[in-house]
């Protein structure tokens, strides 16, 4: 099944009432500013950022002028131009084995969720996989990974409740290399980015792995829930500063939330957008398309 | 931070820019809405509800009372507050109670919100109020769920039950039945999170709707929700007639303008706030002190509330009597300190302080600084204290060698001392009573 037909999939009524405002705004009318003002509206509607919205529509009217473009239906395909080539801007490049992927993010995202059907999806190319479970804090967190590493048929190494997280990774980074491992993916326990000490926990967490196995490519994903609002700028912000983020995942689309916030996070950080999560089976893991983004919202 | 600071943050400038005039026009009123309703959007107000709201607010505000007043920019701001507090549903709401028990209480919402964690925190704080509460765990779909429910009626000391992962609504029905049975007077049912268009879960929540006949159906809301918030409040609402709303993950940096925006569409309460991790981080919702927080006018009365806890009665009527005395001296000022750093935060403190939020940015607030003051007050013999007259060049050297600090340090502390003292003494004839309620003193 394709990108856009799961976005659309179990979400018809929605998506539908939204494609028929859209039909009113590209009717092939003469553009004027009411035009502008509908767009507006769109954009601000699926969380793109006021900004951002801003500086869309200021090259939405560049285009339109130099083009001379003068029916809306043709404006449509010059915003979607705007809108693919910020999200172009930086693309997932192939990971090189051995790789350590350490998920991070806010409470709830689906950080746990995602692994289970990353590792499915490694495993299932043939690769090896281990998943240490590094969230130690959350109540059943890591019996709740271990049914997920049954699922997609992978070892866990996980410790009791309580643990420290850093000395769970020590021992998967050894378990990996004694085994020969192609991924290692790490899960850590939710955490609120403006909370200092979780912030350092998780470096110390990055530290062992920097110094515990360098030679693995080390990829640093955040985990981003699409109905979030401007606060996944934020997200991203303080998790950048504490450890260097190197992918996003974007979980939760298969819901009427938009995930626009994703086009402000490309004009501001290069980090692309590996994976979207649209569903709670183990194969509602999709690579991102810009295009097929862009058209679940215009 | 608080919550909301930084859209109080921008209503100020923007207002500041109003209060330097006399007068306003409906042109300027009109520019300061458009500013409004860009800071809105950025704190997550959904698009309508920001835009019925800036409708509400401009035709109040442009009035001829309001243009010929004195003080326009004020009037517009208390204008922009009433309308945020009514917006937000007055006062503060409370839990119903069956009238005969159990009372049930469930819990709905998407995936992440924070249900499970906010089952244990609900439980833990009515068995404070002497309640005996029971936790069912309903979600037999996520991993662990169940395990982790468990673990959190542990955690609050209260009784759990599970039945597996069978019919959710024959499970919440047998609860209830327990709960009768062993005389346990309130039953919180934990659910799984679901989509809001997902038509066959949300028909199973009906369902143990039915089969419980809950007093309240608590929406769980992530205060991190974008623009669909109001599609999620509204779907659950139109298929649950929700009760109430939870919003969870206030401690975070998001401005929470989901919590205007849940509140506009179903018009139910806000109940409960989640502040943190631990079993005890739950508020209840106030509207009002939201809304002066939002437009950084201070939440004065939980100022007030962390105050009582920090600082003995004692202490502050010391104090109090020396300021009336005009006695203010070096240990007052002590315990000043100690006051505040038990208080917390002190950036988080002041952006407290009434019209003090739009400001916040522009004062250093040094904690380390205030460590150093206490060790240069401390190296102040008794009389020293008592009488800063004392003070000269020769203490002054003295003072700053047993503190390890400069003399220009202790100049400085000197300084702020002399300049608190005036102030707090402006303060207590302005009737300071009146401000801040009897305990605190800046």
């Amino acid at each position: 099944m394709s990108f856009l037909s799961r976005l659309f999939e179990g979400n018809k009524k929605t998506k539908k009432s939204f494609a028929e405002k859209l039909k009113y705004i590209f009717t092939g009318s003469d553009i004027d500013e009411e035009f502008y003002e509908e767009l507006e509206y769109c954009l601000l509607s699926s969380d793109i950022s006021s900004q951002t919205c801003d500086a869309i529509l200021e090259s939405l009217r560049e285009e339109i002028k130099s083009q001379k473009i003068k029916k809306t239906d043709d404006a449509k395909d010059a915003l979607k131009g705007i809108m693919i080539s910020i999200l172009n801007r930086s693309q997932p490049s192939e990971v090189k084995t051995p790789a350590v992927i350490m998920v991070v993010g806010v409470n709830g995202v689906g950080k746990t969720t995602a692994i289970g059907k990353i590792a499915n999806k490694l495993t299932s190319e043939g690769k090896k996989v281990l998943i240490a479970a590094g969230d130690t804090f959350r109540a059943a967190a890591s019996s709740q990974l271990e049914v997920w590493a049954e699922r997609a048929k992978v070892k866990i190494i996980k410790s009791a409740e309580g643990a420290d997280p850093g000395a769970v990774v020590f021992d998967a980074i050894a378990s990996a290399k004694a085994k020969g491992c192609d991924y290692l993916i790490v899960d850590t326990a939710g955490r609120l980015h403006n909370k200092a000490n979780l912030m350092e926990e998780l470096k110390k967490i990055s530290r062992i792995v920097e110094r515990e196995y360098p030679e693995a490519e080390y990829h640093k994903a955040l985990v981003i829930d699409a109905t979030t609002g401007q606060n996944a700028l934020s997200q991203v912000k303080f998790f950048d500063e504490a450890v260097g983020i190197t992918d996003l995942i974007v979980t939760k689309l298969d819901g009427t939330a938009k995930g626009g916030f994703v086009l402000s996070i490309a004009s501001d950080y290069e980090v692309p957008i590996r994976y979207i999560g649209v569903g709670e089976g183990i194969d509602d893991l999709l690579p991102f398309s810009s295009k097929d983004f862009v058209d679940s919202i215009i | 931070m608080g919550v909301f600071s930084g859209l109080g943050e921008k209503l100020n400038h923007i207002f500041s820019k109003l209060t330097k005039k006399g007068k306003l026009t409906e042109l300027e009123i009109k520019n300061a809405m458009r500013e409004v309703r860009v800071a809105l959007l950025e704190a997550d107000v959904n698009f309508m509800v920001a835009k019925d709201f800036i409708a509400k607010v401009t035709e109040k505000a442009i009035g001829e009372d309001i243009l010929k007043s004195l003080t326009p920019g004020q009037q517009v701001i208390k204008i922009v507050r009433d309308e945020l507090v009514e917006l937000m549903g007055g006062t503060n709401a409370k839990l119903g109670v069956a009238s005969t028990p159990p009372t049930v209480i469930l819990m709905c919402g998407l995936q992440g919100a924070g249900k499970t964690t906010m089952c244990s925190k609900l439980a833990f704080n009515l068995k404070k109020q002497g309640k005996k509460p029971l936790l069912v765990a309903c979600d037999i779909y996520r991993p662990a769920a169940i395990e982790q429910l468990k673990i959190g009626a542990k955690n609050a000391d209260v009784q759990f039950f599970s039945e597996g992962t069978i019919n959710p609504a024959k499970i919440a029905k047998d609860a209830v039945d327990y709960a009768k049975k062993y005389a346990l007077d309130t039953v919180i049912i934990d659910t799984a999170g679901r989509l809001h268009i997902d038509e066959t879960l949300m028909a199973e929540l009906v369902e143990i709707k039915k089969a419980t006949n809950p007093t309240e159906i608590l929406l769980t809301i992530d205060a991190m929700l974008g623009q669909d918030a109001v599609n999620v409040a509204k779907e659950f609402d139109e298929k649950l007639e929700i009760t109430g709303t939870i919003i969870t993950k206030l401690d975070g940096d998001t401005r929470g303008g989901v919590a205007l925006s849940v509140k506009a569409v179903t018009g139910k309460p806000i109940k409960f706030c989640g502040v943190g991790e631990k079993i005890g981080d739950l508020e209840p919702f106030y509207p009002d002190r939201m809304a002066s927080r939002i437009l950084g006018m201070g939440d004065v009365l939980t100022l007030i509330e962390k105050a009582q806890e920090a600082v003995s009665e004692e202490e502050m009527k010391k104090v109090e009597e020396n300021i009336r005395k005009n006695t203010f001296t070096f240990d007052d000022f002590l315990v000043q300190f100690e006051q505040i750093k038990k208080m917390g935060n002190l950036t988080d403190l002041i952006s407290m302080i009434p019209g003090v939020a739009g400001k916040i940015k522009d004062v250093d607030i040094d904690e380390k600084k205030l460590t150093k003051y206490k060790a240069i007050i401390q190296s102040m013999t008794k009389e020293e204290r008592q009488n800063p007259d004392l003070i000269k060049a020769s203490q002054k050297k003295r003072i700053a060698q047993g503190s390890a600090s400069t003399i220009q340090e202790v100049n400085q502390l000197m300084k702020q001392f002399e300049q608190s003292k005036q102030m707090i003494k402006n303060l207590s004839g302005r009737n300071m009573q009146k401000m801040f309620g009897r305990k605190i003193n800046f």
